[in-house]
């Protein structure tokens, strides 16, 4: 009887974890077909059935990389042109007889979004280092008020702050601008990092710090030498959610940059190529963009249940 | 800890506190100066704006723009049935994204109980949608349903429906991909639940022969409810203000889904009505504010 018992549940087992299998491939379904066509030939694009197995093309990415101008119909190219061309325009030119006229915007809008994320994040992950020891340390007058006035800035809907801050911007000259952006984001970012920090540096032992204390270190010292390598692991993965949550944001940056600052979110789904809305490129791009965040998410996998509830439960 | 140590009356102690509190402001001014300054500061002002008529389009002229009207603007508001359209459509939207992740969140996380090799890849593979930007994520999908190209419709046989500007479906376009791109947050929450049930209220079910069914909900469900709960009061927050998902799928104006947060967005920085707009702000807090409320009273009692 036991024997049969085991078996029936093995076999269970066997098949809710095929199914798992299977429901996470469906899943990925949407993801892979990005990536798939972000490989497509240009004459494939645009194929119905829609088209999975083919020979991958370097296309789509060099043409997100580049703005091009469509040869005018009837143009043939000497062969000695087509030999003069650079690999990159030569593939361009095969599939979708364009010729490349300069770089695109893509470079840009990517070393933008980088630029203001990694500045922005680094900015958070100080202040709110310092303001989170202060927190968890310190007995501070109406402490627990401030913490929570912290919080709530955070649950905001961002547009009945954005109005004013558009105003205000606009009159400071930070309106499109790479420093309003990162202010911008270090404050949307701030009162995330200084609750998942507390959380992070209240772990850590008070006794270590009273024994440097005896040994004559400064209170700055000890914060310095002592908590700041401890909290390591948790200022690492804060600085890694601060990472993703400016990288993907696309409210505050559609409003308030419009070429010179803006980043990749507000940008990418609304650039039509003179043949209509490119989407091998922009499969391309979006991939391109997504690959931080998806590193990220797998460096943190760890420590994800304790970012997505801003420090509430620790597993 | 800390009051122990201030109470010592040594000199070099005192010395001690008094820069203590040095630098308690010094680590937490600059948090507080700039959340006031880019928060507090203007939550104020658009409260301000919200009963005027101002906008940014035009420059200021005191009693023409921003003329204040006081609470009036509030009452039009309220009584115009587009707003309630509007609302209505936000609050289909949040019911059909926000049910559809907590169940297929809860229901992945069951199935995950399983130990087994690879899992760990699994979850992993399954949480990647959640840390995308949602108007990227958008997108995606708008690319994958489109009726000529896309393998939505292919995969699911159905013809050539156009989910992302034919407004019969465009609302729930949004909501299948905010499903998506979201109910590994509910999972992943479920799970953190389901890890901290002690095993031995199993075992004891188990000696009394108790059924799989009964297990569940007298063990498995009460005991995740809290944080079931707390995945569903930050979704329902985040789904009633969300609009990049279904900006990224459906662009704006015409073609995109009556959601109250994308009407904002026109209102205030498209028509430049700020003064509408602000006042429109307000009211989408005021709702999100109360129905929190009401989440967290049951969850304060779920937790008893």
């Amino acid at each position: 009887m036991a024997a049969v018992n085991r078996k029936k549940v093995s076999v269970t087992r066997i098949l809710v974890i095929i199914l798992i299998v299977i429901i996470t491939f469906v899943y990925m379904v949407p993801l892979l077909f990005v990536i798939d066509t972000s490989f497509k030939p240009w004459t494939m694009i645009k194929e119905w059935p829609p088209r999975i197995f083919f020979k991958p093309s370097i296309a789509p990415y060099i043409r997100i990389f580049t703005a091009r101008t469509v040869y005018p119909p009837g143009t043939t190219l000497t062969q000695e042109q087509i030999d003069n061309m650079t690999w990159y325009q030569k593939i361009v030119y095969q599939e979708s007889n364009e010729e490349i006229v300069r770089r695109g915007d893509f470079p840009l809008r990517y070393l933008n979004s980088l630029i203001i994320t990694v500045v922005s994040t680094a900015i958070t992950i100080l202040m709110a280092t310092f303001a989170a020891y202060a927190f968890s340390r310190f007995k501070i007058r109406g402490k627990n008020d401030i913490l929570f006035f912290i919080l709530s800035t955070r649950m905001l809907p961002a547009v009945v702050v954005l109005i004013p801050i558009f105003l205000m911007f606009r009159k400071l000259g930070l309106g499109d601008n790479h420093i309003g952006m990162i202010i911008l984001y270090t404050a949307f970012n701030l009162s995330f990092a200084v609750w998942v920090l507390k959380g992070f540096i209240d772990e850590i032992p008070i006794e270590y710090e009273e024994a440097a204390m005896v040994d004559g270190y400064t209170r700055f010292q000890t914060f310095w030498k002592i908590i700041v390598p401890q909290a390591m692991t948790g200022i690492a993965a804060t600085a890694v959610f601060c990472f993703i949550f400016s990288w993907n944001e696309f409210g505050f940056a559609f409003i308030m940059t419009k070429s010179r600052a803006q980043t990749i979110p507000p940008w990418l789904p609304y650039q039509m190529g003179v043949l209509g809305y490119d989407w091998g490129a922009a499969a391309a791009g979006a991939v391109l963009f997504i690959i931080p965040a998806l590193v990220f998410t797998i460096i943190l996998r760890k420590n994800l249940v304790r970012g997505i509830t801003f420090g509430a439960i620790r597993k | 800890m800390l009051r122990g140590r201030k109470e010592n009356t040594s000199t070099e102690l005192q010395y001690r506190a008094l820069s203590d509190q040095a630098l308690i402001r010094a680590f937490v001014l600059p948090t507080i100066v700039l959340l006031v300054f880019v928060n507090i500061f203007p939550l104020f002002w658009s409260l301000i704006l919200s009963f005027s008529n101002f906008t940014a389009k035009f420059p200021l002229v005191w009693g023409k723009n921003p003329k204040f009207l006081g609470i009036e603007q509030y009452i039009r508001l309220l009584a115009d049935p587009a707003i309630w359209g509007r609302f209505i459509t936000t609050a289909k939207y949040v019911i059909l994204s926000v049910g559809g992740e907590m169940i297929l969140g809860f229901g992945l996380a069951l199935l995950l109980q399983i130990k087994f090799k690879g899992r760990e890849v699994i979850t992993t593979l399954l949480v990647l949608p959640m840390t995308m930007s949602p108007v990227i994520v958008g997108l995606m999908w708008k690319l994958f349903y489109d009726p000529n190209w896309g393998m939505f419709n292919y995969l699911l046989g159905l013809g050539k429906i156009d989910w992302a500007t034919d407004i019969k479906y465009n609302l729930y376009a949004a909501v299948i991909a905010d499903v998506w791109m979201w109910t590994p947050f509910v999972m992943l929450l479920a799970l953190a639940g389901l890890g901290a049930i002690p095993q031995y209220l199993y075992e004891a079910a188990e000696v009394d022969r108790a059924s799989w069914w009964h297990k569940f909900t007298k063990i498995t469900l009460p005991m995740v409810w809290p944080l079931l709960l707390v995945a569903l009061i930050f979704r329902t927050m985040e789904a009633f203000k969300v609009f990049d998902i279904a900006m990224g799928i459906s662009g704006r104006g015409a073609t995109a889904p009556q959601l109250l947060s994308i009407y904002l967005y026109d209102t205030a920085f498209v028509n430049w009505k700020t003064g509408v707009g602000s006042a429109l702000g307000y009211i989408v807090l005021i709702m999100i504010i109360a129905i929190t409320n009401i989440f967290i009273k049951y969850l304060n009692k779920a937790k008893q």
